[in-house]
């Protein structure tokens, strides 16, 4: 049996957006910034595209910009704003639990002099409301949270910190890139001005996202060349990418609550068998503010990646955040952020569930990795001094 | 991570994992930092290593390279069996990612500490490897 169970890494294309796309690869061709026919066609689609992507979010078409993705995003939001607005202050604020698309920016911008301040979480992996508030100053231009975790899945107080941002006059970046589909977003209501996200986290293509900019915020280009995205992002419009992206972002939000009830039975159900099955373990993240699809849970006394991988050669495929096989020498920062200790920080996988997901194969994988865990604590030395104590 | 179907064969049938009950050399070193604790049982007669086990926690790398080293001492002198190099066993795996290396590399020290254990005439040795 094959299980995928990765679905925060990517998920497939899903069949009626594959059908939409098919057509702008051969037959509508054209470059949407062309003037003739061939153009003015492709333009046309990108056009219902960012009508489809405005109106999941409850934004104007006007302040969707195409991007490469998630990561172009992120950049440019941070960098954008940071670079703008520099003369009004050099202070930014984020979390510790963001993904590096957001942390390496910072860093970056660290190193030009400006200044970071990274607040931390509590053990369900929200962020410290108290601390934002401490943590703003004159000089601060932005606050970046993300609207929910790609590790463990927790859901930050978007709205709380849209209305501290807005009170501060600060701007406020989420990268939702993983909420997209799974949480309701009105960017207006949330008080957002600049969201990221990107297709292939919703059963659209890889390689294309979007930033919303909200009306009046000016972030400084990332990308300069031609004169796409109303002179803001230069580059030839991925037309068959935007076309789905579109297509599966309103499939998405349309579909919301039946896929997020299907996903939760089973993430529910998978959660509290482990529980219930395995002995020494820890589910990561809250469980009251969390994506539906996110299972998140150490086992002590073994690695993360040989649990990984003996669960590859099952047929199921899940994540690590395991030092060893990321090449960094230390454990994921989520989870070591939301206080667990290295020695089960170690021993973690991820399980993302998809919209088909069977029942059946979520058994299965419990099965596997029930004999996985044993297995793998049988051949281990710290296992052996668990039972010898 | 490519690895090598040697590497996975030996992850997925790993044939020297275990203790040796009457073992007379045992060493662990671990490296807490990448995640990787590797314990190596020997069984010593008359200078030659007749068996050797071993516990491992850590990634793939770490476990079959624990399980080639066993099975490359085994038969050796005492000697022979500290000249175990880690090519040796990256060799037999058919190569190794380059961040992987480092899960290899306990494996000898291990055996070195087990030896230092049989000379002590069956201690721990003093110095405690365990970082
Ligand atoms: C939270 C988060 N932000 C950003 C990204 C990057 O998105 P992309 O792969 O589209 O560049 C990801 C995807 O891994 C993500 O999970
Ligand atoms: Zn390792």
């Amino acid at each position: 049996m094959k299980v995928y169970l990765d679905h925060a890494a990517t998920t497939y294309v899903d069949e009626d957006v594959l059908q939409a796309m098919m057509p702008y690869f051969v037959d509508t061709f054209g470059n949407a910034s062309s003037q003739h026919q061939y153009g003015q066609a492709s333009l046309n689609a990108v056009d219902r595209a960012r009508e489809q992507v405005a109106a999941a979010i409850c934004a104007r078409p006007s302040e969707i910009y195409f991007t490469s993705g998630g990561t172009e995003a992120d950049n440019w939001a941070i960098k954008g704003i940071a670079h703008a607005y520099q003369h009004k202050g050099k202070h930014l604020i984020t979390t510790v639990v963001e993904h590096h698309a957001v942390l390496h920016p910072m860093e970056q911008l660290e190193k030009e002099g400006f200044e970071v301040t990274y607040l931390p979480v509590h053990a369900d992996g929200r962020v410290d409301l108290e601390a934002l508030k401490k943590a703003i100053r004159p000089d601060t231009i932005l606050i970046s949270v993300m609207f929910a975790n790609n590790e463990i899945g927790t859901i930050q107080p978007i709205a709380e910190i849209g209305k501290i941002a807005k009170e501060h006059k600060i701007f406020f970046h989420t990268d939702a890139v993983q909420a997209m589909g799974a949480c309701p977003i009105d960017v207006k209501e949330l008080g957002i001005d600049l969201l990221s996200m990107s297709a292939h986290k919703f059963y659209g293509p890889k390689g294309v996202g979007a930033l919303y900019i909200r009306t009046g915020v000016k972030p400084q280009k990332l990308i300069t060349g031609g004169a796409q995205e109303r002179t803001m992002r230069g580059g030839t419009l991925n037309t068959p990418g935007i076309v789905g992206m579109g297509e599966a972002l309103s499939k998405a939000v349309r579909d919301m609550e039946k896929n997020n009830e299907h996903i939760r039975a089973l993430r529910d159900y998978f959660v509290a068998e482990v529980l219930k099955c395995i002995p020494d373990v820890v589910v990561n993240g809250g469980m009251e503010h969390r994506l539906p699809n996110n299972a998140n849970i150490s086992f002590k006394f073994i690695e993360g990646e040989s649990i990984l991988l003996s669960l590859d050669m099952d047929g199921i495929a899940a994540s690590s955040g395991s030092a060893c096989s990321s090449g960094s020498l230390d454990p994921s920062h989520v989870l070591l952020a939301t206080g667990l200790p290295v020695e089960y920080a170690h021993g973690s996988i991820r399980f993302t569930f998809g919209k088909s997901t069977t029942k059946e194969a979520v058994d299965y994988t419990l099965e596997c990795l029930k004999n996985t865990i044993e297995k793998l604590r049988a051949w281990s030395p710290l296992y052996a001094d668990h039972i010898r104590r | 991570m490519a690895y090598s179907q040697a590497l996975i064969e030996r992850f997925r049938n790993p044939k020297n994992v275990g203790e040796i009950a009457d073992a007379n050399g045992i060493g662990r070193v671990g490296n807490a930092s990448c995640g990787d604790i590797m314990e190596i049982y020997l069984k010593i007669e008359n200078n030659i290593v007749v068996d050797a086990k071993f516990k491992t926690f850590g990634c793939a790398s770490a476990i079959a390279s624990s399980d080639v080293a066993c099975d490359l001492i085994r038969g050796r002198t005492v000697e022979d069996a500290l000249k175990l190099t880690n090519d040796e066993i990256v060799k037999e795996l058919d190569g190794l990612p380059a961040q992987k290396i480092h899960c290899s590399i306990l494996a000898s020290e291990a055996i070195a500490l087990a030896v230092e254990y049989y000379r002590n005439g069956g201690k721990m040795p003093t110095e405690d490897k365990m970082v």
